[in-house]
């Protein structure tokens, strides 16, 4: 891809979170944090590149430290969403 | 020259899967529209995610051992820590792993900085990084840094390991602005010589940089710190999309990076401040002299539980404006159980919430989501303000500034032009407190204390409503 494909990509793309954003319910702007959170550690992509490439060994270990840390991000952040986000319920309670 | 190619090159396949990972992912923040859709959207996230390791599994498919040993690690760790967070933590956990997407930046970028060849971004005529891919490493590493450390800053603050009271250096906005000039001229320079120190010189800058922006920004703006932050996290991600060509990380990082942009907007806009004076910091701190002109002693009204009770079980319309200090003595879960009481007398009860009340966007709504009260009974500033005027009872715990009708009324009060919920137009007010000496983060004293209408409940949140309860099961 060249640099103006992958420019256009990411202007559309600030549209559209933008758009999106707005439409979020600000009852849900911790779980919006949270999962915005874990989406971000798909920077995890860039982290096994590293790890699986061959030439730095050093690379390949800061590599695999990313992976460590992203991963946290990955399980964590889907996890605590899905936690808040089952607590978010309408009046069908017991009590 | 070939070699270049072939690594550079991303596979029609993988790279229409990374695209449709970055869809998944919108679909995950366009699930959060409403909470009946939002757990549908979260799963579409997971799925975008694995689309996305599966994709470069399969493409740069060596080490697989290694990788999951490291993916086993960190899952772990990040599953348990989901799983034991208690509600009322988690501004401090969001801080924690925006530090963690911070850091993990700025490993890929000098990952990449070391073995560029393995990137794709090695120019093979001249043996050096292509110099487009220089500028978007510096930039990418520089914000993951600042990520990084302000998180951590942030999450000490939020943690209590660390004072929220904003620390102030002499001198701090000199030093600031210099060494943020300095981190864009060194990834200016970058571009012309890719030498170590220039690339260490600057991670090591934007560290520091991170570091000084937070430490002097008060507890109380906390929620656009977290937000902002949070946007960092995404335009690091974006960042390194660039430099590894990958749509799936541009996608997401614009998702991101707006997504925080948009929520410190509100967050500003809620306390009718402008970014550039939160970013400046020190709210709180030269704030006490600005508000502390006549300190008068004034009269006030003090109320036990028993009254609190008797007067909310005689109402209609109870509407309840919780704040921080709801979250710091948990006290959200016997609330809910004192709104079932009074709903079973026929009283009609709704929560107020301030977009700023509490420590990040929509923690009170976590809070009462947790302790199980209906989110359609939970109104916005917008929705239930004008309410007030037709109702009983303003119960406000744990709220102070929020509340204070100085904002409409007094020019030269710190807080004068946010928005406030009117609970002063209800016809009692009931205002839970931890004593009369503490005044809210802003340092101005509220009016709503000293009115005719007002009853002072003085005490820790949870026990006070713990012994409303109680009064009302008496």
């Amino acid at each position: 891809m060249d640099l103006i494909s992958i420019l256009s990509i990411f202007v559309m793309a600030c549209f559209v979170g933008y758009y999106v954003v707005w439409s979020v319910t600000p009852a849900l702007h911790t779980p919006l944090m949270a999962v915005t959170n874990a989406i971000s550690s798909v920077i995890i992509v860039g982290a096994l590149i590293a790890s699986a490439a061959e030439g730095s060994q050093f690379s390949t270990y800061l590599g695999l430290v990313a992976v460590v840390l992203a991963s946290v991000n990955i399980f964590g952040g889907f996890a605590v969403t899905e936690r808040m986000l089952a607590m978010y319920k309408k009046k069908d309670r017991k009590s | 020259m070939p070699d270049m190619h072939e690594l550079a090159a991303t596979p029609a396949w993988a790279a229409l899967a990374y695209l449709v990972s970055g869809v998944l992912f919108i679909l995950a923040l366009r699930g959060l529209s409403s909470p009946g859709t939002s757990r549908r959207g979260n799963r579409l996230g997971m799925i975008g995610m694995l689309v996305a390791v599966a994709t470069t599994l399969i493409l740069h498919g060596t080490g697989l051992i290694q990788i999951s040993i490291a993916i086993a690690i960190g899952g772990v760790i990040g599953f348990v820590a989901a799983r034991k967070i208690a509600m009322t933590d988690m501004p401090q956990l969001v801080a924690a792993f925006h530090s963690l997407v911070g850091l993990a930046a700025v490993l890929v970028g000098a990952a990449a900085f070391l073995n560029p060849a393995a990137f794709g971004i090695l120019d093979a005529q001249t043996g050096h990084i292509q110099s487009i891919s220089r500028i978007e490493m510096g930039l990418g590493v520089a914000i993951g840094a600042i990520t990084f450390s302000g998180s951590v800053i942030a999450f000490l603050k939020l943690n209590g390991n660390m004072s929220g009271a904003p620390i102030m250096l002499p001198a701090r906005h000199v030093i600031n602005l210099g060494t943020l000039a300095a981190i864009v001229g060194l990834v200016a320079y970058f571009v012309t010589d890719d030498s170590h120190w220039v690339f260490f010189s600057i991670t090591a800058l934007s560290f520091v940089i991170g570091f000084l922006l937070i430490i002097p920004i008060g507890g109380a703006d906390m929620p656009v710190v977290v937000s902002m932050l949070n946007s960092y996290s995404g335009w690091a991600a974006a960042a390194m999309g660039f430099t590894l060509h990958n749509s799936a990380m541009i996608i997401t990082g614009a998702l991101v990076g707006s997504s925080g942009a948009i929520l410190s907007y509100i967050m500003c806009k809620a306390m009718n401040r402008s970014f550039i004076s939160v970013i400046a910091g020190g709210f709180g701190g030269d704030a006490v002299a600005a508000g502390g002109g006549e300190k008068v002693e004034r009269p006030w009204k003090r109320g036990s539980a028993d009254d609190a009770a008797f007067l909310m079980s005689q109402a209609e319309q109870v509407i309840i404006v919780p704040g921080y200090g709801m979250a710091v003595s948990q006290a959200q879960h016997v609330l809910r159980e004192m709104g079932d009481l009074l709903k079973a007398e026929g009283v009609r009860v709704k929560y107020a919430i301030h977009p700023v009340a509490g420590r990040m966007p929509g923690h009170m709504n976590v809070l009462l989501a947790e302790a199980n009260v209906s989110y359609d009974e939970v109104y916005e500033l917008e929705d239930i303000n004008s309410e007030f005027s037709q109702t009983d009872i303003a119960f406000v715990i744990g709220a102070n500034d929020v509340t204070n009708p100085a904002a409409k009324t007094d020019k030269t009060s710190p807080i004068y032009g946010m928005p406030i919920l009117d609970v002063e137009k209800a016809k009692t007010v009931l205002f839970l407190k931890r004593s009369m000496g503490g005044v809210g983060y802003a340092g101005v004293d509220n009016d709503v204390f000293y009115m005719d209408n007002t009853m002072m409940l003085l005490g820790d949140a949870k026990k006070m409503v713990e012994e409303i309860v109680k009064a009302m099961n008496a």
